[in-house]
């Protein structure tokens, strides 16, 4: 009786499991299905790296748009970053253990925050500052990037303690009683000891940014240009196919999903070496 | 008898745990202390307290004096990066950070701001070659001293520490995990490091503390129960509790 309960359980569980599983794979499926056609017939060439986009003309050029993205994802790590990293060795290397006990789940909350409220924080706030500080539109590059950097703290933060906290404390204490100070068993060895774990987490916080669409659409500016400065307005790849997809049909419709599979690839990168990162790490010890 | 540090009523606790009770305790010059007791009697915490590593723990304090080169390291205004710079440890297991070798052993000198490679590399040669070790290593520097086997890790330890001339070596256990063989070859090392540096040792090997140490110091629940040379101490202990410890009578 007891079995055939315990058996009845195992595939449950592992059919729910598949569920997704299976969900991913059917997600995969259905971009790549609509997307890839489409960019076999407009052309490789056409599709990446054409600035031209103009549905109703035939034209699907998306180069300002990757442009846009990864310099909008390269501004944010710029910005979170230094900011991810230098908090987590904060938090494990020079705060008592009761008050990370405290803080780090702080910083987790800022990952429950919809990013509808950080965008309008950058429409309110930090673009009209912008715009009086350094002139332009406010809406741009720089604002989405400031937003976008604070949005991946808590990735980079989050996993980066928990690499430096899995570094052996006898490396710490090695370090000290030859006579290094805090701060230098930090950068002197900690971090080189955590650095792939810590270059994982850096890759996933990228990986978020890219990905994020409702507070990039708020504070971007959503102009299709190539930008010449921090201070331009700018439209991303999700951006694209967040305010477009309502309207679209047809070609544009696809045209939509192909941009779908570049982000999708982009993302499976970014994860990829992530991974490989993280178990170089283990690899390593 | 000519003193490198002398221990004076040392008391230690972790919070409400007294660990060191009124402990003195003189370590001479070029000699080699071993610090013997069962396990949990503080001989590995007294060994801490030397270089103040037990600053690090959350909740520990100490008073008393421990006086080295007739200086309080307990005393206001001391560095303590240059007193750990001058009295090195060598830990239980075999603690080489994840970087090359040459930088493992460069580490100590870089950390108190020495940046001349060439002074670096010298040193570096000479303490490899001090702590044996040149000979397997000096086609090799770059690479990582994780790869090295465990018995050459714990002399690159050494070499680490010999490469900023302490003044005093700490050895917490430095044979527990290591063979019978590798452990010969660090005991004959001791005894070579022995002329040029004042060596404790914390061990729990009977064995080792007769074979290579000069003084001994026997520890009971955090009370210094017994100290002297080592050959009294083991041929003709005083105290009836060190003789029941000696002699394998003890628990």
């Amino acid at each position: 009786m007891h079995q055939t309960g315990d058996k009845l359980i195992k595939w449950l569980l592992m059919a729910l499991a598949f569920t997704a599983l299976t969900s991913l794979l059917l997600i995969a499926i259905f971009i790549f299905k609509e997307g890839v056609p489409f960019i076999a017939r407009v052309g490789f060439k056409d599709f990446l790296l054409s600035s031209d986009w103009q549905p109703q003309a035939g034209h699907f050029g998306i180069y300002p748009m990757i442009v846009a993205s990864l310099l909008v994802t390269l501004g944010a790590m710029l910005v979170g970053a230094p900011l991810g990293i230098a908090c987590a060795v904060f938090l494990n290397e020079f705060v008592p253990k009761h008050v990370t006990r405290i803080i780090k789940p702080t910083i987790e909350l800022l990952a429950g925050i919809p990013s509808v409220v950080y965008g309008f924080i950058g429409v309110v706030v930090v673009a009209p500052l912008i715009r009086s500080q350094f002139g332009g539109p406010g809406l741009s590059m720089l604002c989405a990037s400031l937003i976008l950097g604070v949005m991946v703290l808590p990735t980079i933060i989050s996993i980066s303690t928990d690499v430096l906290a899995s570094v052996p404390n006898a490396f710490r204490e090695g370090a000290l009683a030859l006579g290094a100070t805090r701060w230098q068993s930090v950068h002197m060895v900690i971090l080189k000891a955590g650095r792939s774990g810590i270059v994982a987490a850096v890759i996933l916080g990228m990986g978020r940014a890219i990905g994020e669409t409702m507070a990039v659409i708020m504070v971007a500016g959503n102009t299709p240009q190539i930008p010449h400065s921090v201070l331009d307005s700018v439209c991303t790849l999700t951006a694209k196919i967040a305010i477009e997809m309502g309207s679209a049909t047809g070609a544009h419709r696809q045209a939509l999903f192909a941009i779908g599979v570049v982000l999708f690839i982009m993302i499976m990168m970014f994860n990829s070496i992530a991974m490989m990162a993280i178990k170089k790490r283990f690899a390593g010890k | 008898m000519d003193i490198a540090i002398q221990i004076s009523n040392l008391d230690l606790f972790y919070g409400a745990f007294h660990a060191l009770k009124n402990v003195n305790l003189k370590i001479e010059r070029h000699k080699i202390t071993a610090l013997i007791g069962p396990s949990g009697c503080g001989k590995s915490t007294l060994l801490r307290a030397l270089n103040r590593m037990n600053d690090l723990i959350q909740g520990c304090r100490t008073t008393g004096e421990v006086l080295l080169e007739g200086k309080d390291i307990y005393g206001p205004g001391v560095n303590v990066c240059e007193l750990r710079n001058k009295v090195g440890m060598v830990f239980q297991r075999p603690n080489p950070f994840p970087l090359s070798i040459q930088d493992n052993v460069s580490f100590g000198l870089r950390v108190a701001g020495q940046k001349n490679s060439a002074i670096l590399d010298e040193i570096v040669e000479k303490s490899l070659q001090n702590a044996w070790l040149w000979e397997h290593v000096k086609d090799k520097l770059e690479t990582s001293a994780l790869e090295l086997p465990l018995d050459q890790q714990q002399r690159l330890c050494v070499a680490r520490v010999l490469a900023v001339e302490p003044d005093v070596i700490l050895m917490d256990e430095p044979c527990s995990a290591l063979d019978p063989i590798s452990t010969a070859k660090i005991e004959e090392l001791m005894l070579e490091l022995r002329r040029r540096y004042t060596i404790a040792i914390v061990t729990h090997n009977m064995q080792q503390a007769s074979r290579i140490s000069d003084y001994s110091a026997y520890m009971l629940l955090g009370e210094m129960i017994e100290f002297g040379i080592t050959t009294q101490i083991f041929e003709n202990p005083k105290d009836k509790r060190t003789e029941d410890y000696i002699t394998g009578r003890y628990g």
